[in-house]
């Protein structure tokens, strides 16, 4: 059977990890290289680095360092942050990312998705989805869920889907950084509608909300950051107990 | 051991080059025909789309000298289904290595198969020494029938195959480069044919 997918993500910010990290064993606390590297030791089925710098110039040092993940790490990993043209996407594959992910630019210029997935493939095209629920309704944010926009997550996530995104990376404001557990209505709506693999992500604080998210939510994979770089939850740890729940996972 | 990777028009070259220097094996990512003819061990990997693959190959040169290598050669992905008679895929004809139908998968669970399964009814040196439970990496819409060159199973919407095998020529649907340990042992393994 398919497994279900855990899936760490890095902040990186001028080619550092940029949340704390408290990780045993490790003593450059921020080289992302180490920690995708330690990540994928203990069973992380895939990484996500996000390139959270911003400014164009840097981007530079963000293919370096993609060139070394790829160099050190022997699982599937997906970068974004920023991505806004095939120039972009070319230059990151070629360093070796598996999968790209684009979120502002594709709600600004939706044909984005088509041109990429022309190109390079769905497979490795990730539409991330900033989401907040508000007024009964689930709302597209942009700019790192700064900039609220016009369209419903359903919708979007549809569009995108017959565009050619290949994956929806669904991220709850709502339940971003509360450790409350994911928002299980809008992933499970998008997880039995959608033809592709939907990755939910915010909210992650126990064991007990990776099984609500795949029972419940039906997540294809789940995404954290803090609960796995603090070590709150090692991900053995967190693999043990979902397969002790009777969800398939790789041991 | 000089390590040829068949490069051509088709993504993932440079993932299996680096899972190669991870093994210490620095390769040679060519579509130089004599380089290819001149190898120990030749890899033909590739995530796209079939047609346009073949064309290339066929255009080029390289789908004739890939039909009559003699020393072990894997087929990665696209790679594996080149190598049989015709995909489903924009209808294509193939290299014949395989008598075999390339087919897509029916839409009865989500399309592609992607992620990590389990490979079962393992029968080759390939796949000595696996650690634990072997999951695999698999991203494809299309898919391998089981029939009588196969040599590792998966099931996903139906039972496929995930590797086969005839003759010199070895393939795989999954993706040894990106499945962690299990895949640099079958890595290794097919180094060591």
């Amino acid at each position: 059977m398919l497994t279900k997918r855990i899936i760490p993500c890095l902040d990186i910010k001028d080619g550092r990890t940029v949340k704390g990290v408290n990780f045993v064993n490790i003593r450059e606390a921020g080289d992302p290289v180490e920690l995708g590297h330690a990540y994928a030791k203990q069973g992380a089925d895939e990484l996500t680095f996000l390139d959270i710098t911003a400014t164009i110039d840097k981007r530079s040092t963000f293919v370096e360092l993609v060139k070394q993940i790829a160099l050190n790490v022997n699982i599937p990993f997906t970068v974004g942050g920023g991505i806004s043209t095939e120039d972009n996407v070319s230059k990151l594959l070629e360093a070796g990312a598996d999968k790209i992910t684009i979120n502002s630019a594709a709600v600004k210029n939706p044909d984005l998705i088509d041109r990429l997935a022309g190109e390079f493939g769905s497979q490795c095209i990730v539409l991330a989805i900033d989401s907040n629920y508000e007024n009964d309704t689930d709302i597209v944010y942009v700019h790192g869920g700064r900039k609220p926009t016009t369209r419903h997550t359903m919708e979007w996530a549809k569009e995108a889907v017959e565009r050619g995104a290949g994956e929806i990376l669904l991220t709850s404001m709502n339940h971003d950084g509360t450790k409350d557990g994911f928002a299980i209505g809008i992933t499970k709506e998008l997880a039995e509608t959608l033809p592709v693999p939907i990755i939910a992500s915010g909210g992650a604080g126990t064991c007990e909300h990776f099984v609500e998210v795949f029972n419940e939510g039906k997540a294809d994979a789940a995404l954290a950051a803090s609960i796995f770089h603090f070590g709150e939850i090692p991900i053995p740890q967190l693999k043990q107990y979902l397969n002790e729940n009777n969800i398939t996972v790789r041991l | 051991m000089k390590v040829a990777i068949i490069k051509y028009n088709a993504g993932n070259i440079h993932s299996v080059r680096l899972a190669l220097q991870r093994l210490g094996i620095e390769p040679q990512v060519t579509s130089d025909t004599e380089l290819i003819n001149a190898a120990d061990k030749v890899i033909f990997p590739g995530v796209g789309e079939a047609s346009t693959a073949m064309n290339f190959i066929n255009k080029n040169g390289i789908a004739e000298v890939i039909k009559q290598l003699k020393q072990p050669v894997l087929g990665i992905c696209l790679g594996l289904q080149l190598m049989g008679a015709h995909s489903e895929e924009n209808d294509t004809r193939c290299l014949g290595i395989f008598n075999l139908e390339i087919k897509k998968f029916p839409p009865r669970n989500k399309v592609p198969h992607m992620g990590w399964n389990l490979i079962r009814n393992l029968s080759s040196r390939l796949f000595e020494g696996l650690p634990g439970k072997p999951y695999v990496y698999f991203v494809h819409s299309y898919y391998a029938e089981k029939f009588d060159s196969t040599i590792a199973t998966t099931d996903y919407i139906l039972p496929f195959s995930a590797a086969i095998k005839k003759d010199n020529f070895y393939a795989v649907q999954f993706h040894p480069e990106k499945s962690g340990k299990v895949g640099e042992q079958i890595l290794r393994n097919f180094l060591k044919l």
